[in-house]
């Protein structure tokens, strides 16, 4: 490295302000870039309106409410049992995990307990959403960079986890299988050895991703420190899940409260990266997956025997009170903040969902990045359009 | 390697919750102006209108660093029911009584918040009452992510946020008139068409009233 000298470091020094007086007196006027709301990066409809200067974004703005469909609203008008129809349209990918929280809350005001064996197996099928969920996320994080072979990957594994799901719910999408006090059915004849063997599928799964993409050079190029969310902003904007585990804060709903579920009954691990990048968001994701399968593995191993529903009155009518629940779901913290006002229905339901968190940090981060960047920042952060819009 | 089941065993509980009462208490003296505690469930904390924001600096310097979520509730219970009467039937009769839940409250609106404490991993819900000029005090300042928040119960609420200077609509066009998650804002499918979900509640044919089933 050569040393400059003070004359030419000063010679330096004016040729810059030279330019910067420069700049300043022909001041370009920025590109206002447009993304959405129909584009393929935004996987939904959300829309994305970013200034740029050249190639960096100085401003960027997301407009969500293209799939606003008034579920608050709609609550109010239903019973409670009504209401997971609706409520397990908001993460489509994960929906079974939906409905969870909202039975809980329903089942706090109520005093009721669903049956250890309703435990397990809402846990079980609470996990099987989630790697229904974030594999294919991980498939579609390879379309986002211009690779096609991960999609293909994720969406063959994935159909093997909604057959589970469909084997033992009815739905591969939208399951409504949870009821206050307990699930409508009990698994089928062979669901646990097919699970064993899927759970196999899906750590391989796993491990292919690790080396396709995660140790892809290309990859990690476009990830690696770009999109840092340092620690304290991802807790003030409230981001949840792997968005906030990939900042460094360990916390983890499943582990840190004590929910009438069964997490607590099996061993693994909750990941955290110190970095803060779209990568470290992604690599914890993955990480998930495989921990699920261990969950999903471990419980039904030990899974009890029982009935899987509680005794509960016909018609159901919640007691007057409010109660808070949320859950650990695929894409964060995703709750419900039931008021009951004794009757069947709900007499107001706050939904909070992870995504609007998760993408109201979005013009705080998208604040700088490269143009190609904004596509890779948006993936890694996940989010799913009836999550933002609810 | 620390097992899952201990960490969840060293949860911190009830005795915590009183020791924030007692902090917020300390910071914001009678602006707390009524709190419930439920053991082993979940705190709620009342503050004074004027001190809303004081209240978001005093959680925030007490730990709770996580931003939850923000909304607001219409306590006034719906003229409309759930949209289910006859349409010809004269208009029943219905309880339009304003019942705050819990820790109380004087007005039609409140706007509630949560917050969590990434170190302690328990949350507190805040509610404030809504005054007649609807407007309370902004948390932009104290928690970035209120922002969306503070847009969304302006929008669905019609409550101003002094401080906000962009509460523009998130959802409806900016031209829509009303807050539809007022309670006197009908919900227009249902006053439309009558609601067909009614049928399913009607017993099975051989099968017991619900009555019996219930004692």
């Amino acid at each position: 490295m050569t040393m400059l000298g003070d004359r030419q470091q000063l010679a330096y020094i004016a040729a810059q302000a030279a330019d910067a007086r420069v700049n300043v007196e022909l001041e370009t006027e920025g590109m206002t870039l447009n993304i959405g709301p129909q584009h393929p990066a935004t996987h939904g409809t959300l829309r994305i309106i970013a200034r740029l200067d050249g190639e960096q974004v100085v401003w960027a703005e997301p407009s969500a409410g293209y799939m606003h469909r008034g579920y608050e609203k709609l609550t109010e008008v239903r019973t409670f049992p009504q209401v997971t129809t609706l409520i397990n349209r908001i993460d489509w990918l994960g929906s079974f995990a939906n409905e969870v929280p909202f039975i809980l809350a329903a089942e706090k005001l109520m005093e009721v307990e669903a049956p250890p064996r309703a435990q397990y197996i809402r846990t079980i099928l609470f996990e099987l959403s989630r790697i229904a969920n974030v594999s294919l996320f991980l498939g579609d994080l390879g379309v986002q960079l211009g690779a096609v072979t991960p999609v293909f990957l994720a969406f063959r594994d994935r159909e093997y986890v909604l057959n589970l799901i469909e084997s033992a719910t009815g739905g591969r999408f939208h399951p409504n299988f949870d009821r206050i006090g307990g699930l409508k059915d009990d698994l089928p004849k062979g669901f646990i050895d097919e699970t064993k063997a899927v759970m196999k599928k899906l750590r391989t799964f796993c491990d292919t991703m690790e080396d396709l993409l995660f140790g892809n050079e290309i990859f990690q190029t476009r990830t690696r420190g770009i999109g840092v969310i340092p620690k304290d902003v991802a807790l003030s904007y409230g981001l949840s899940g792997a968005n906030l585990r990939a900042s460094g804060v360990d916390w983890d709903l499943r582990r840190d409260q004590s929910l009438p579920m069964a997490w607590n009954k099996a061993e693994w691990k909750v990941w955290t990266h110190p970095d803060g990048d779209s990568f470290a968001r992604c690599w914890i994701r993955l990480q998930e997956v495989r921990e699920a399968t261990k969950i999903v593995d471990q419980l039904i191993d030990t899974m009890p025997a029982g009935p899987v529903m509680a005794k509960v009155p016909r018609i159901i009518k919640v007691p007057e009170g409010e109660a808070w629940v949320s859950t650990e779901n695929p894409l964060g913290e995703m709750g419900y903040y039931v008021v009951s006002k004794g009757d069947t229905g709900p007499f107001r339901v706050k939904i909070r969902s992870a995504s609007f968190n998760n993408v109201s940090i979005t013009p705080w981060v998208l604040k700088g990045v490269f143009v190609p960047d904004i596509i890779t920042v948006l993936a890694s952060l996940y989010f799913i359009l009836g999550d933002i819009d609810r | 390697m620390v097992r899952v089941s201990d960490v969840i065993a060293e949860i911190p509980g009830d005795l915590l919750r009183e020791g924030f009462v007692a902090d917020l208490r300390r910071h914001l003296g009678d602006a707390v102006e009524d709190h419930v505690l439920k053991p082993g469930d979940d705190l709620w904390v009342r503050v004074a209108t004027s001190s809303w924001k004081a209240a978001g600096d005093a959680v925030k310097a007490m730990g709770f660093d996580y931003f939850c979520f923000l909304s607001a509730i219409d306590w006034m219970p719906s003229p409309f029911g759930k949209g289910e009467d006859d349409p010809t039937a004269p208009p029943p009769e219905r309880d339009d009584t304003i019942r705050q839940g819990y820790a109380g409250g004087s007005t039609r609106f409140q706007v509630f918040a949560r917050v969590s404490s990434s170190r302690h991993k328990v949350g507190i819900t805040l509610k404030v009452d809504v005054p007649e000029s609807m407007v309370v005090d902004s948390w932009i300042a104290v928690y970035a992510g209120a922002n969306w928040h503070e847009r969304e119960a302006h929008e669905m609420f019609g409550i101003g946020f002094a401080g906000h200077n962009d509460l523009r609509n998130m959802y409806l066009p900016m031209e829509f008139e009303g807050h539809p998650l007022r309670k006197d804002f009908p919900l227009l499918a249902r006053m439309v068409k009558p609601w067909p979900g009614i049928v399913d509640v009607e017993p099975l044919p051989g099968v017991a009233s619900d009555e019996e089933d219930a004692s």
